[in-house]
């Protein structure tokens, strides 16, 4: 089976089509029923965590071993010789030429694109400052299909702070190949920006603004629920303003049965733990579908083709 | 003389070299500028608030000994969109051209997102030209931010 994905860099989600995003949503749910397989076998893959992460570099170094490969790499800047002065460039060049390809995190935004410009090997960004994060969206992706039974056609609400949130301007990019229908529900000074809602436009997405959070709740399939940073607000109005897009399980009463909430995590206060005991509760699962959705991307980028166990997947 | 035909000897006055035309007045000292960063010892001669054809003032730059390329006007556009860039050789126009927004810029500008890694590193910037009606917006391809022209122009140096 080949694949699109073979030896490409994955720095942005506007950097894959269709046809990637459901090649990676099915290999993931393949991987996941068939248990570890060896595609990373012989391979040694670099984990560059330029910036501390403890989710995205597990959850990649899980992958990795998962399937097989060996990894090199550090997970922070302060042991690098970065700390030296060395540039980025040449950091990568080096790296690259060790290992059969990069897995990377960085502060900067735009540092990954530079570093798949400068290296032999694929570079995979998992998240270059407030830029891209185009693996969480995968692993995003991944869930919805999985707690769904289809991407084409949802109803989803984004809620939060839809303004500084990369995770929700990437799923709303990536969704926007599966004609969905959106909801914003945010506070005002959080709310979507004009260029993202002027992208949806172009690909002829249906979107609405939505005052309250209850109010939405029976018109979605996927409630995906984001953090509102206290440093975004007025000290003054936060604690009036974030309670209002807070989630407890008394108001999921007329939800859809297919309904399923959703959240990058890490929470805060956004969703009370009563919501974790309900059915519709799906972050957990979702943080889970991380390990497969890498294991989808790195398997796909590190084999020209692929036999599996059992072809054809969900 | 009338002010029309000196703004014409200035045009005609020039050996060999480049003669932007049609600056929009006030906008001739950023130009200047974006020039010098290029070439430091350039010699220029400049004519400002100048009356232009068709009413009101225009800027005008004379460049010897530097015969503009497109791409070399295309540097300006964000500056003078409508400006034209007169070719002159042995006192003659040999080509006239407008100079029009090009696709990209590479290397011209600094990114205005600070965070972004092209300040820290060996490398040329690079921005996408997006064109909505009248607004004009530069994309950078590394950090993948788009910011409106008038960023750009308030910005001195690279």
């Amino acid at each position: 089976m080949s694949n699109p994905l073979y030896r490409r860099d994955v720095i942005s989600i506007g950097d894959l089509s269709r046809t990637d995003l459901e090649f990676i949503v099915n290999r993931s749910a393949e991987l996941k029923h068939s248990g570890p397989l060896p595609l990373l076998k012989d391979r040694l893959i670099a984990s560059c965590f330029f910036e501390a992460s403890t989710r995205t570099r597990l959850s990649f170094e899980t992958a990795v071993q998962r399937l097989g490969g060996t990894l090199i790499g550090f997970s922070d800047s302060g042991n690098t010789s970065a700390k030296k002065g060395e540039t980025l460039s040449d950091s990568i060049q080096m790296i690259a030429s060790y290992a059969d390809a990069i897995i990377m995190r960085h502060p900067q935004e735009g540092s990954a694109r530079l570093a798949a410009e400068v290296a032999g090997v694929p570079v995979i960004n998992g998240g270059d400052g407030a830029n891209q994060h185009p693996t969480q969206t995968l692993l995003d992706l991944v869930s919805i299909a999985e707690c769904q039974g289809r991407l084409d056609g949802l109803s989803v609400a984004l809620v939060g702070d839809l303004k500084y949130g990369r995770t929700v301007h990437s799923l709303a990019q990536a969704l926007g190949h599966f004609n969905p229908t959106f909801y914003f529900v945010s506070p005002d000074a959080l709310a979507m920006p004009a260029y993202i809602e002027d992208n949806l436009t172009a690909m002829g997405i249906r979107f609405s603004r939505v005052e309250s959070l209850e109010e939405v709740i029976p018109m979605v399939d996927v409630l995906y629920m984001t953090r509102v940073q206290k440093e975004r607000l007025d000290p003054t109005e936060y604690t009036h303003i974030a309670s209002q897009f807070i989630l407890k399980a008394d108001m999921l009463s007329h939800a859809r049965p297919n309904l399923r909430v959703m959240h990058p995590l890490p929470r805060v206060d956004e969703i009370h733990p009563s919501v974790d005991r309900t059915p519709f509760a799906y972050y957990f699962q979702q943080a889970e579908n991380g390990v497969y959705a890498r294991q989808a991307l790195l398997s796909g980028v590190m084999n020209e083709a692929i036999e599996l166990p059992f072809p054809g997947g969900r | 003389m009338s002010a029309m035909n000196r703004g014409k000897m200035l045009v005609e006055a020039i050996q060999s070299g480049t003669v932007i035309d049609h600056i929009p007045a006030g906008k001739g000292l950023t130009i200047i500028g974006r020039l010098q960063l290029k070439n430091a010892e350039v010699r220029l001669t400049v004519g400002l608030n100048l009356p232009s054809h068709g009413g009101g003032l225009k800027d005008l730059i004379k460049i010897d000994e530097w015969r503009f390329t497109e791409s070399d006007a295309a540097e300006m556009a964000l500056f003078a969109p409508r400006a034209t860039v007169n070719i002159i050789e042995d006192y003659r126009v040999v080509r006239k051209f407008p100079i029009g927004l090009p696709e990209r810029f590479v290397g011209v500008f600094a990114c205005p997102n600070t965070n972004c890694i092209t300040h820290n590193e060996p490398v040329d910037t690079r921005f996408s030209v997006l064109v909505a009606g009248e607004a004009v917006k530069l994309k950078c391809h590394y950090c993948e931010r788009a910011f409106a022209d008038s960023l750009f122009i308030e910005q001195g140096s690279l």
